[in-house]
């Protein structure tokens, strides 16, 4: 990157670190944490409406529309997230590739399941085997995506299913007795009264899908656990121009850092976002609000 | 094989007694739920031992961050700061390169590098953290009359914390703590995924399921079976916790018994 990292060995040792910490490598480390903010931008929004499709189906009359939602809530209690995380991994890389397979190549009679294989027809495969690199990491960066949205928009659906329920009842029956329908009732007051009482719910689970972050690793994605351990690992003068010895302790520490900092700055600013939607509610924190201020 | 030879064969596997040699191809679903209940030993060992140590981890952290003073109460707050603020993942993963930079240094840390001491080490640490602000915050919630009754009837210092603050404390958080001994149960699932080592493929319960998972390329029956294991033992820990919680409530009034609702949390 400098001019003067022309020859590492002859550097100090501040210079000496200020051309390692940045050589390619390194920038694609710092790529990672980018596509970890990706990651939170895409799937926070994408989650919600998940979730808020979720509580829906749970509130309809319809009944098997009610179970569809209430059983999707129900999946997130008693498993442990990274068995959802594994298992849809595999399960929508299969599913997208069956229904390609359905489509591209529908003369094709071999069963799919032979065994312990999945085969489907060369030009059903997501993405293709011919495809360049990037299409790949983009397709694992995809799925990761999707994996996220509907295990935490099942998180998001219990959230939002318990906010609507919060909202008093004499608010409903008010709109009732105005003659509103069922749907402008919806509308119009149960979903924007139901915020604030989904927000302690919902910023506690941007907490936790910040600190789900680190399971892209698991999910095949080039993301910042993965540089930390290739690049922290022993290097030797023979294949660099930077050796050093095992450094992957303070790579993980230097994540361990970025993550508290970011769990951090989080908790000021929804604190921040409650104040202000707590203003003039009839709810205990803007009972307190409009105390201090008399 | 018999699903009985399997399950001499592969019952303890985990641990290392009966066959050496995973099974390599034509799997049964013997075979499946016979390693899957294997591993589970491992999530039942690590979620226990985790939870009995951290439990006076966590009383200790709870009481030093209620505390006066401010040279206890600063390295808890401190300290429950980094395990609720950071990825167990990472802190997995920080701890294993951490105990191996030791190992260099003294060979008393070898055992360290092994997840059955190393990871355990750091899941007494996050489920302190996670119990300790659980117990602080019910801390903060002990009724003041239970407290001026104490005092009315002289007790001081250690009396007054171990028969009145104590128990009332724990009756407070317990549902709570209930929600976070799922929570550690589910999240000892990430040990052998996280830097340490399955020494000779000795794995928890989510290291079989992702073997036969991808073994097989059908994830539809590995991980069915351990969400079934799970749901299992979840279902004991709350029966479990809700005995206790029937015992810490023994003496109150039956209207003031807060029957126990179990809301667990997700991913630490």
């Amino acid at each position: 990157m400098f001019s003067y990292c022309t020859d590492p060995d002859t550097l100090g040792t501040f210079r000496w670190f200020s051309c390692y910490l940045t050589t390619g490598v390194h920038m694609s480390f710092y790529w990672a944490f980018l596509k970890v903010l990706v990651l939170l931008a895409i799937t926070a929004p994408v989650a919600l409406a998940f979730g808020f499709g979720g509580a829906i189906a749970a509130r309809s009359h319809v009944l098997p529309v009610s179970w569809l939602g209430k059983g999707y809530i129900a999946i997130v209690r008693g498993v442990p997230d990274i068995a959802f995380f594994l298992f849809f991994v595999i399960a929508l890389d299969q599913g997208f590739e069956m229904l390609k397979h359905w489509v591209v190549c529908p003369d094709w009679t071999d069963p799919i399941r032979q065994g312990n294989d999945f085969l489907v027809c060369p030009q059903a495969k997501v993405p293709l085997g011919t495809a360049p690199e990037w299409v790949h990491q983009t397709y694992s960066f995809f799925i990761a995506v999707i994996t996220f949205s509907i295990v935490f928009g099942a998180f998001a659906a219990n959230v939002l299913f318990g906010a609507m329920r919060a909202v008093p009842h004499a608010q409903i029956e008010t709109a009732e007795a105005y003659g509103m329908t069922r749907r402008q009732t919806f509308w119009r007051i149960l979903v924007p009264q139901m915020w604030v009482y989904a927000l302690p719910g919902l910023s506690n689970l941007w907490m936790v899908l910040i600190k789900a972050t680190p399971l892209l690793f698991l999910l095949g994605v080039e993301d910042i656990v993965y540089w930390a351990r290739e690049l922290g690992g022993t290097k030797t003068p023979r294949f660099t121009d930077y050796p050093h010895p095992d450094w992957r302790m303070w790579y993980f520490l230097a994540l361990l850092v970025f993550y508290l900092a970011f769990t951090r700055v989080s908790e000021i600013v929804l604190e921040r976002l409650m104040q202000r939607l707590s203003h003039g509610q009839a709810t205990t924190g803007g009972e307190a609000q409009r105390k201090a201020a008399a | 094989m018999s699903c009985w030879d399997v399950i001499q064969a592969y019952g303890l596997r985990s641990i290392g007694f009966g066959e050496r040699l995973l099974p390599r191809s034509d799997f049964t679903l013997c075979d499946q739920v016979v390693l899957i209940g294997s591993g589970m030993l491992w999530n039942v060992y690590f979620a226990m031992m985790a939870l009995f140590f951290g439990f006076f981890l966590a009383t200790g952290l709870a009481v030093a961050k209620a505390s006066r003073s401010k040279t206890a109460r600063k390295p808890a707050e401190w300290f429950i700061f980094v395990f609720r603020g950071s990825p167990l993942f990472i802190q997995f993963f920080f701890a294993y390169f951490f105990f191996l930079n030791l190992k260099g240094v003294n060979p008393f840390f070898d055992p360290f590098t092994a997840a059955w001491l190393g990871a355990l080490l750091v899941l007494i640490c996050n489920t302190a953290a996670y119990s300790g602000e659980i117990f602080y915050g019910a801390l903060r919630s002990i009724p003041r009359g239970d407290v001026e009754a104490a005092d009315a009837y002289g007790f001081t210092g250690w009396p007054r914390f171990r028969k009145i603050i104590w128990p009332t404390m724990l009756r407070l958080a317990w549902p709570a703590y209930t929600n976070e001994a799922i929570f550690l149960f589910h999240a000892t699932t990430l040990v052998f995924f996280s830097g340490f080592p399955a020494w000779q493929q000795r794995g928890d319960a989510l290291y079989y399921a992702s073997y036969f998972a991808d073994k097989t390329f059908n994830p539809f029956v590995p991980y069915p079976i351990l969400a079934v294991y799970f749901i299992l033992f979840t279902l004991i820990i709350i029966w479990l916790f809700g005995v206790m919680n029937r015992r810490l409530n023994k003496h109150l009034p039956a209207e003031r018994r807060k029957p126990m609702k179990v809301r667990p949390n997700l991913i630490r």
